[in-house]
């Protein structure tokens, strides 16, 4: 490993702080698009920081019987959420962390945080904890392996399976983001990123309906600042796959693996637009679906885990050596 | 038109062609089906033209020409008016396998596929030969489908699929069937849809509904 310059440490710090400040806004921007669409007021984009404020100034409160498990698990999603905003290339292309952590690396952080989760909601020995983890983990059965077919996938023109460089050789030639393969590994990508953020049509992020909520259900015995951990977190995770989208499918903008000063900051607000439009788009399309029932959504992470596999076969067996 | 724009029309087109059937796997409207069954005839149809296009084939873009008009146009338009019009009509009954397994079975033959056709690759490289696989696939998810669904629409569309998949090995192995082998396949097709669309008529005339398994327990 040589020698990381100056600027891309300040490049990933600032990606880690425009995570944590950013990822609530991103939420309550989707909330107040979906409000508006649906012809209400809404909150303002600032009301999930005002919610996570008031959550936090809480009194801690651990349930009756819980373990360190439970007390433990908020912490542990929030910081594997954070170390991924480290490794994934947003603002830059040179992450310290880069070449320690590639893809699989991502996927296990992501896998951990969810696991972390789904014990805490056992934990609890509640009726709706279980049940909720329960859900959770048949999602996440499925949604884990689709990621990591999606991803390498777009990995087989760059050669590699570090994300980096994915992403720039994504960005220098550009040709290859309109072939068959990259296609359905996009599809296929934003389904399970719908999946294993719990949007619709898979979960409902905004029912607290006991017989149809999956990720609310685990977290059903969470209040006050682990609540606000939480909540935190899953808005983190939502921005950090948004964020890894947008980068995997449309490189432009972001600063190379040395960035000069203007490059961060182009990086940063060219990533910050990706993800707003994206998410803007999102909270739209959601305005017009409704939740799918529980027993078919393995039918649709199924669907999109062939749309991956197909995707890997395209661009491994497609892949002409004249271009 | 340039090697690379021929590279990436026939990739895109095989591409689209295996996902329309991977696509007709996962849907359970007979009519989205009848849609996607068109969608792939146009898939289809690229192939041929691309070829005819970038080797300067006269024959070959008639008979590209001819697959559009036929596989995207008509035999959709006739299955469509084969659709019946009561609601248990218009959807497919639960398949014999529910949808989750029939998707893990349709990427297992995706990969059988590849498997069984890399000496045919190996024999002409070529960017046609590459897509063959994409096509191997479509014949496999075809008998797949006939076999697995209850209506006789569907079993029908199987049956075009399989066709298509048939179609589309030969354009890309040999580069181009003559036009009056062509000829012949497509209108032997024709009459088969000709004949289905009249049995299903006749069927749902005499029994109200056209669920193939239910009418083998009215027979016995």
């Amino acid at each position: 490993m040589s020698a990381m310059s100056v600027m891309s440490v300040v490049a990933t710090l600032l990606q880690v702080v425009a995570v944590l400040v950013g990822a609530p806004l991103v939420v309550g921007g989707m909330r107040q698009v979906r409000a508006r669409l649906e012809g209400r007021a809404g909150g303002g984009v600032g009301q999930p920081w005002r919610d996570l404020r008031k959550q936090l100034r809480k009194q801690q409160i651990t349930p009756l019987g819980t373990t360190v498990v439970f007390a433990l698990a908020p912490a542990v999603v929030a910081g594997t959420t954070l170390l991924i905003a480290a490794i994934l290339p947003l603002i830059s292309l040179g992450s310290p962390l880069d070449p320690a952590a590639d893809l699989f690396g991502v996927v296990g952080l992501l896998f951990l945080g969810t696991v972390a989760l789904t014990l805490a909601g056992l934990d609890t020995g509640t009726a709706f904890g279980g049940m909720g983890s329960s859900r959770e983990i048949t999602i996440a059965a499925l949604v884990e392996p689709t990621i990591l077919l999606a991803v390498f996938a777009l990995s087989v023109p760059g050669q590699s399976a570090n994300l980096a460089a994915i992403v720039a050789a994504a960005a220098d030639n550009p040709g290859q983001l309109v072939s068959p393969g990259s296609l359905l590994a996009f599809v296929a990508l934003a389904i399970v990123i719908i999946a294993e953020t719990g949007r619709l049509p898979v979960d409902n992020p905004s029912t607290h309906l006991e017989l149809t909520m999956i990720h609310e259900a685990m977290v059903l015995e969470y209040a006050g600042p682990r609540l606000a951990l939480v909540e935190w977190a899953s808005a983190m995770r939502l921005t950090v796959l948004l964020g890894l989208m947008a980068n995997l499918f449309l490189p432009w903008g972001i600063a190379g693996a040395d960035p000069s000063p203007l490059g961060i900051l182009i990086g940063f607000v060219v990533i910050s637009l990706k993800i707003l439009v994206l998410a803007g788009a999102l909270a739209a399309g959601e305005v017009f679906i409704a939740k799918l029932r529980y027993f078919r959504v393995p039918e649709l992470l199924a669907g999109s885990f062939l749309l991956a596999l197909l995707a890997v076969t395209a661009s491994y067996f497609f892949a002409t050596p004249t271009n | 038109m340039t090697q690379a724009i021929y590279n990436g029309v026939l990739n895109l087109a095989a591409g689209a062609f295996l996902l329309a059937a991977v696509l007709v796997v996962w849907r359970r409207e007979v009519r989205a089906i009848v849609r996607l069954l068109a969608w792939q005839g146009l898939a289809l149809a690229a192939i041929p033209l691309a070829e005819g296009i970038y080797q300067d084939d006269a024959a070959l873009i008639a008979v590209g020409v001819v697959v559009l008009l036929l596989r995207a146009v008509a035999l959709p338009l006739l299955l469509a008016r084969a659709v019946g019009t009561e609601a248990h009509e218009r959807r497919e009954s639960t398949p014999l396998v529910n949808t989750t397994t029939s998707l893990l079975i349709t990427a297992a033959l995706t990969v059988l596929a590849y498997a069984v056709t890399r000496p045919v690759i190996a024999l002409d490289p070529s960017p046609a030969t590459r897509a063959v696989p994409a096509a191997f696939a479509v014949i496999l998810i075809a008998v797949f489908v006939m076999v697995s669904r209850r209506q006789a629409v569907s079993q029908a569309v199987g049956f075009m699929m399989l066709d298509n998949g048939i179609a589309a090995t030969a354009f890309l192995i040999t580069s181009g069937v003559p036009l009056i082998v062509e000829l012949g396949a497509s209108l032997d097709v024709l009459f088969a849809v000709l004949v289905l669309g009249l049995l299903t008529g006749h069927m749902r005339a005499t029994f109200g509904g056209t669920d193939l398994d239910q009418l083998r327990e009215l027979r016995g």
